[in-house]
């Protein structure tokens, strides 16, 4: 096994990606402390890591749990993205419309994750999985069925 | 990288200092010479990287060595940025600053402890060193010693020059260590090598 690089290479590699999904999972006004939140969780566990091939995957499964905690803590699953354009100009990310993410936003976790995961960070299959904690076929089910949501809402 | 996320990772690294995260705190600073690499742990300075050593080969070095628990986080370095600052503008002739010996070990952890207690503006040789340190035959390691000093400038491996007065070796390379003793006023312009 190589050695774990510098911790600062991690947050230099994949802050902008966290930031990204945690601003649809949870909206503007939580990602700032999910975000805090995921990396004080991974930095923690960090020097116990077994293997640093999949670092992208191991932060957003963590970051995911963070928006699934933020969201008990809050009483109310589904909340409403504010602003996301911002967001995606400042990310280099494309930029949908508001009823876009407010309605990804509605969506179910699993799902919007899985969409968010998907359409939001560029993830294959395997690591939206990873990210979620279950079968590669089980999000591929719930991109699915996200999208064909959305696309009832917005039809 | 958006300035939200910009916001965001400055709270973490507060965070993270507080939680007791933080176990290699890093920054690098302008001198004279070119930039300088700082690393602490909470013991006190561990790295001094010179300008003409990698900062990155540095960093996976200290990642490998003490802990992964690398950012970079100048806040935290201040004080000995305050302190280099001072020494370079000829303002300062003594380091008051927290050290961790950790990187060097045995009779090379003696030597360099030993070259910490050399004043400002007074050189020893590299035979005194290795007496200082229990051998006084090892002269070869005392040099190896101050030629592997992890905390250069602050632990003043500049002001051990070999007996007769040829300035021997330096990590950062020799015109920095004429310079360096040039400014304490040790050497006159012309260097004595």
């Amino acid at each position: 096994m190589t050695a774990l690089p510098p911790f600062q290479t991690v947050l230099d590699d994949h802050a902008t990606a966290v930031m990204a999904i945690l601003h649809g999972a949870v909206g503007r006004d939580g990602a700032e402390d999910c975000f805090q939140e995921t990396f004080l969780a991974a930095l923690r566990a960090y020097p116990k890591l077994k293997d640093d091939r999949n670092l992208r995957g191991w932060l957003l499964t963590i970051a995911h749990r963070k928006a699934i905690d933020h969201h008990r803590a809050r009483g109310r699953a589904p909340v409403p993205v504010a602003e996301p354009a911002e967001l995606a100009a400042g990310d280099g990310m494309p930029e949908p419309d508001d009823g876009l993410w407010a309605a990804v936003g509605a969506l179910p976790p699993k799902q919007r994750a899985a969409v968010a995961l998907r359409y939001g960070s560029d993830l294959p299959h395997s690591e939206i999985a990873a990210a979620l904690g279950c079968s590669t076929e089980a999000a591929r089910r719930n991109l699915h069925e996200g999208l064909k949501r959305l696309r009832k809402e917005l039809a | 990288m958006s300035t939200a996320t910009a916001k965001a990772i400055e709270g973490l690294k507060a965070r993270a200092a507080d939680d007791g995260l933080l176990d290699i705190a890093y920054t690098t600073t302008d001198s004279p010479f070119g930039p300088l690499l700082l690393a602490k742990t909470r013991r006190g300075l561990v790295r001094v990287g010179l300008p003409n050593q990698d900062s990155d080969e540095l960093l996976v070095d200290l990642a490998e060595r003490v802990s992964p628990r690398v950012l970079e986080a100048p806040k935290e370095l201040d004080e000995v940025r305050r302190e280099l600052d001072l020494y370079f503008a000829g303002k300062l002739d003594s380091f008051d600053l927290p050290l961790d010996w950790r990187l060097s070990g045995g009779f090379r952890q003696r030597v360099l402890r030993a070259i910490n207690w050399i004043p400002y503006g007074q050189t020893r040789s590299y035979t005194e060193m290795a007496r200082k340190a229990g051998n006084e035959r090892a002269v070869r390691a005392a040099g190896t010693a101050c030629g592997s000093n992890p905390i250069p400038l602050v632990v003043p491996c500049h002001r051990v020059l070999r007996t007769g007065g040829a300035l021997g070796g330096y990590g950062g390379g020799l015109p920095m260590k004429e310079a360096l003793l040039q400014l304490e006023g040790v050497l006159d312009e012309s260097p004595a090598s």
